[in-house]
């Protein structure tokens, strides 16, 4: 029986990316691997739902869960992982906000059953059936987990600890944020382990981002040549630097593309998609209508883009549904 | 028209809440002017006065329609009559970018107005309220609530073919 | 964030307290309701209502409890916070507390006021109040900051408001600039003949006000300038004048007038203004006679020097070594900085060409009232005799009254002056020609000292009073030249049909053509009738929203002399009590920014129209004398770094919260 602390990993509506961003700590990941225990992680090992039940509650020093929390199942796992561990981690943008996911929040269960389901050209579903939660089937239930109406961001199931932002973290977020945890020397529950301050404070190019600026229009990244050198604001892309957290090391800036927001707002802010759209709107010149209609224009997605990773947890969370289950 | 969402309100007489900020030098002087005159309107709004439609962040608007306003109404000045200059146009423009989004959130357009309501404009102010009430009792309450999701409740219906009439 | 509190207790106690304002609002809103309602709520710990909130016993109550009760928050529920937040915050401060953990709600103007079922406004005074309660509890202590006044002040507009708020404020002691964009001052009352009702001559009564103005030694005396921009606030304005072209040099000019005579036109071609186009003057000239400064004008679009540039120029020969004439000259600016503005650019006429059933511009007896003071003048085109145009003197004359006023087709609003010109020109025509003379009025505006008796001594010297709207004007059958004006006699119950020999419209006052662009330059707004806007139609008549910018005179509304110059000396005063003081307290409602939350990103720095905002140290800083806290780039920061006092996010998310709450 080993004394060293045990964590858990675990993945709830994700796309995997969150377990590679763990494997990625590289060297690292072997210093990790010697200071704890892991006792569940269903991506690379082969424990079991029932021996983390089996589990003394508070015994896990850390559970990390990734993903959004979209099934009945997913949530049940988030709850018995608050249970038995001392620490929830959110690990990830979807777990923190919701992440990519979470843009199905712009429609309904039943909308998305027909377009995949039904009016897809390349499924063939002459029966018409959609998944259930209960299907009979040689004498016995067949069961899936139930797909819920609207996908959730970890917190809004469960009381989460920390949030370790990112789609994916950053091997030095990760690294940080781990060293941290097993400092003992916690944050105060509810901190989001990385500055609380926006991209531009570590961006490299922040220096040639005129002081006065102004655009007619914005542009999408295909539609220009991209400067390696300059500001991708001030070259007219929707970069989303200013509203996100720092701590990423412009990883996408580096990479010369403008950053689409995936740390999340800082802790000042409720909304981040509603806060940077009032920033992007000062920044434009125009003035009457017309010009302020054609300058959107330039926009062609506004939710998508102010709320790539944040639609679950922003304030209106979804799209307005058009029906609900009584 | 989207359809009624049965999530249950106290009272039968269902009145539209109206979230409005106004501007200090423009709109809410115009609304002070409406009093002085006496003017008649529904009481359906509740003002929050800023110095200026520039000071009016999204994050309000949207934290208004989600505490259960049916409809956010912003007032200022003018283009040119702003008496910090510029703020409105600042408004103006953030206001329909937000209009885009929360239009392609499911809300109705006509739930968030912007108006310019100079300081003389009382009548103005009045025909707007009026017209705006109006609107939103022929939309029916806003109902943004997403509903909870317990394992149980969910998904019981196994049948394919009743599906309601989506929009996507 | 927690609420901030003084007890250290964690949570502040409020007292709100609900006026009745007489029967004002608790005719409409249930009053003890609300009362009752705000003592329910959290965080109250004293809840009264009073008939007047305002008065001395009802501060009193705020002072007392702040002491007995120890309160750390005040809420009061009466009027519009333009009229009383100044009086309870002062008497918050008066009880000991911070005058801004002071909240007020409006449940007159925005509620009793306006709306008619008492238990919705009642509800809705509830909510207010609620959303006043939580959002008290999240202010903070804030000092008013204090800047000094420049002690100079600026007059815009020379006429009789201008000149009178100009020489009580020298005789102060202060510094005036006098700006008047025509080239002599005296503006429309130089033009008159006689003011009403004693009859005064209006040029006796002026001209040593005018000279005054010249020989003061406090007053800088501008003309043919105008304002062409102007930056900063109240006690601290930067102003720009441009000068135009006079084409004479005003330190040299002498103003002997021999110019005039020796110009190379022998009479005069192009209408003179001054007399509205029934004289001509040449291209060279003087406005009129008394003007001040008494220099001569050269008009460059009639000038055949610039038309042509080989004029003899016997004007420069005439002018000889004072060489004041100047044909190179151009426009220049100067930069000022002053305290305080009076604006008081009068008016303009009402242009009866908009009114053509009364035929003016097409038949050649009908005059603008205006036009009738320059014939009765002794210095006007006609040396004082009212002659038609052709020399004869008038037997029959008409007065219609309301031109281009109390009509909805033009202005609404009545112009206050012309019932009284019109019985003085009909005094004065009566006087010069012994002619019938009818006047066709609604009703006879006759308020104020000696209105009325005049009115009596005119109806008592046989002027004809006819009450009825003259509804046609048209030329008399038989080619005489007079025209017929066909009216009901509403008192006789008949139409009348009277011809006239000359017909004078009393035509009405209204805003100057420019003064949609002149408020724009002071940032003051223009009310109803398009007249510039005061602070208070009772209470402060002569001051604007805008801090330091106090009006005069009828660009502020019609108004006779009297009334005029009343309301300049007040002008006067006002900016007088703000100059002397010596600096104002700016609202504390500034924006700043959280150093330590700012990434410098820059978004901030262009949004400020008072450059406010800089880059230091690779953050943003705002400068809080500069602030004038509009809060734009509170809402625009992305990462929520940049606070506003007085209107922090918290405090606003909680007056959306405390309205909605019941929802």
């Amino acid at each position: 029986m080993s004394d060293k602390p045990k964590v858990a990993f675990y993945w709830c509506s994700s796309c995997g990316g969150c377990e590679e961003a763990v494997v990625d700590l590289a060297e690292q990941i072997i210093d990790v691997v010697a200071a704890v225990d892991i006792v569940f992680w269903p991506v690379a090992l082969d424990f079991k739902k029932s021996d983390v039940e089996a589990m003394e509650d508070g015994s896990i020093l850390a559970a990390f869960v990734n993903g959004s929390i979209r099934t009945n199942e997913q949530e049940e796992m988030a709850h018995l992982l608050r249970r038995k561990a001392k620490v929830l981690v959110a690990f990830g943008s979807c777990a923190h906000l919701g992440g990519i996911p979470a843009l199905a929040n712009l429609w309904d269960r039943d909308d998305i059953f027909k377009a995949v389901y039904l009016d897809n050209v390349s499924t063939d579903n002459p029966d018409g059936v959609l998944p259930s939660v209960k299907t009979p089937h040689n004498g016995e239930d067949v069961t899936l987990p139930a797909f819920y109406q609207t996908v959730r961001s970890l917190d809004q199931v469960t009381s989460v600890d920390y949030y370790i932002p990112g789609c994916a973290p950053t091997p030095n977020v990760i690294g940080d944020a781990v060293q941290t945890l097993l400092s003992g020397d916690l944050p105060p529950a509810g901190t989001v382990l990385s500055p609380d301050i926006s991209l531009c404070e570590e961006c490299p190019r922040l220096e040639t981002k005129p002081q006065d600026l102004s655009l007619e229009r914005f542009v999408r990244p295909h539609e220009i040549l991209i400067d390696e050198e300059t500001c991708l604001l001030a070259q007219g892309l929707l970069c989303m630097g200013p509203a996100t957290r720092a701590g990423c090391g412009q990883l996408c800036i580096n990479g010369n593309m403008p950053c689409t927001g995936c740390f999340g707002p800082t802790s000042r802010v409720h909304d981040q998609g509603g806060k940077y759209l009032s920033a992007v709107a000062s920044m434009l010149s125009a003035l009457e209508d017309e010009d302020i209609d054609s300058a959107l224009d330039s926009i062609p997605d506004p939710i998508g883009t102010f709320y790539r990773y944040g639609l679950a947890s922003s304030l209106l969370r979804r799209r307005k549904m058009t029906s609900v289950d009584a | 028209m989207s359809e009624s969402i049965a999530v249950p309100q106290e009272t039968a007489a269902w009145e539209p809440k109206i979230v409005a900020f106004f501007c200090n030098w423009c709109t809410y002087l115009a609304a002070d002017l409406a009093g002085t005159s006496r003017m008649k309107y529904a009481p359906n709004a509740r003002v929050i006065r800023v110095m200026c439609s520039g000071r009016v962040d999204p994050q309000f608007v949207m934290e208004a329609l989600v505490n259960g306003a049916d409809g956010v109404l912003l007032g200022g000045c003018h283009f040119g009559d702003c008496h910090y200059q510029s703020g409105n146009h600042k408004a103006a423009r953030r206001f329909r970018l937000l209009k885009r989004i929360l239009v392609g959130m499911g809300i109705e357009e006509q739930r968030i107005r912007l108006e310019w309501i100079s300081a003389a404009e009382a009548d103005k102010l009045r025909d707007v309220m009026t017209e705006m009430v109006e609107q939103l009792e022929a939309l029916g309450p806003l109902n943004l609530q997403v509903p909870d999701e317990e394992s149980s409740e969910v998904g019981e219906s196994a049948e394919s073919a009743e599906l309601a009439e989506v929009t996507v | 964030m927690n609420p901030a509190d003084t007890n250290g207790n964690g949570q502040p106690k409020i007292g709100v307290y609900v006026c009745h304002c007489g029967t004002n609002i608790s005719a409409a809103v249930d009053v003890e309701a609300v009362r009752e309602f705000a003592e329910g709520l959290p965080g109250v710990t004293v809840a009264k209502g009073y008939k007047y909130m305002c008065s001395d016993p009802g501060q009193g109550l705020i002072k007392e409890d702040i002491q007995a009760n120890g309160l750390d928050r005040v809420v009061v529920a009466s009027c519009s916070p333009s009229l009383h937040e100044t009086t309870f915050r002062r008497a918050t401060s008066e009880g000991g507390l911070n005058p801004y953990y002071f909240q007020m709600v409006n449940i007159r103007e925005q509620d009793a006021w306006v709306h008619i079922d008492m238990t919705e406004a009642t509800d809705k005074a509830k909510d207010l109040v609620r959303a006043a309660v939580h959002r008290v509890r999240f202010h903070k202590p804030l000092e008013r900051q204090r800047v000094d006044v420049n002690p100079a002040v600026m007059v815009v507009g020379g006429g009789i408001a201008g000149i009178h708020a100009a020489l009580t404020m020298a005789n102060a002691g202060k510094h005036v600039y006098l700006v008047e964009r025509d080239p002599s001052i005296g503006g429309h009352m130089a033009q008159f003949d006689k003011t009403f009702p004693t009859l005064d001559c209006a040029a006796c009564i002026l001209t040593p006000k005018m000279t005054e103005v010249r020989s003061n030694p406090n007053i800088t005396l501008w003309t043919m300038a105008e304002v062409d921009n102007v930056d900063g606030y109240v006690g601290n304005y930067t102003v720009t004048v441009r000068h135009n072209k006079r084409f004479i040099l005003e330190d040299a000019c002498t103003g002997c007038l021999e110019c005039i005579d020796a110009c190379v036109y022998k009479v005069g071609k192009t209408p003179d203004e001054f007399n509205l186009g029934m004289s001509m003057r040449k291209p060279v000239y003087i406005p009129f006679p008394q003007a001040v400064p008494p220099l001569v004008v050269i008009d460059q679009e009639s000038c055949i020097e610039f038309k042509s540039g080989r004029c003899k120029k016997t004007c420069v020969e005439a002018c000889a070594e004072r060489n004041a004439i100047d044909f190179t000259q151009n426009e220049t600016f100067d930069t000022v900085e002053v305290g305080a503005v009076i604006v008081a650019t009068g008016f303009q006429a009402f242009d009866p060409k908009r009114t053509p059933t009364y035929g003016y511009g097409v038949h050649p007896e009908v005059y603008t009232a205006l036009e009738l003071e320059r014939l009765v003048n002794s210095s006007g085109p006609t040396e004082g005799h009212v002659t038609l145009r052709d020399g004869r003197t008038p037997q029959t004359v008409g007065i219609i009254h309301c031109i281009g006023s109390r009509d909805v087709n033009t202005n609404e609003y009545c112009s206050r002056v012309c019932c009284m010109y019109s019985l003085k020109l009909a005094h004065l025509i009566k006087e010069k020609t012994g002619a019938e003379i009818y006047d066709f009025y609604i009703d006879i505006r006759a308020a104020g000292k000696g209105m009325e008796e005049f009115y009596n001594r005119v109806a008592e010297e046989g002027v004809h009073f006819i009450r009825g709207k003259v509804g046609d004007v048209y030329p008399e059958d038989g080619d005489t030249g007079r025209v017929v004006l066909q009216a009901e006699d509403t008192l006789l119950g008949r139409v009348r049909k009277i011809p006239v020999d000359m017909l004078v419209l009393a035509t009405g006052i209204e805003p100057q053509a420019d003064a949609e662009d002149v408020r724009r330059t002071f940032n003051i707004t223009c009310a109803s009738g398009g007249f510039f806007m005061e602070r208070h139609p009772k209470l402060a008549p002569v001051s604007t929203f805008t801090d330091g910018i106090f009006l005069a005179g009828a660009c502020q509304g019609p108004k006779d002399i009297p009334d005029t110059v009343a309301q300049a000396g007040a002008a006067a005063s006002e900016a007088l009590a703000l100059v002397d003081r010596g600096y104002v307290e700016m609202e504390p409602n500034t924006a700043y920014v959280v150093t330590e939350e700012c990434s410098g990103c820059k978004t901030c720095l262009p949004l400020c129209p008072y450059t406010a905002i800089t880059r230091v140290d690779e953050k943003a800083e705002i400068n809080p004398v500069l602030c004038k806290g509009c809060g734009t780039c509170v809402a625009a920061c992305p990462s929520g770094s940049i606070r506003q006092n007085l209107f922090e996010d918290e405090e606003i998310y909680e007056e959306i919260l405390g309205v909605l709450a019941h929802v």
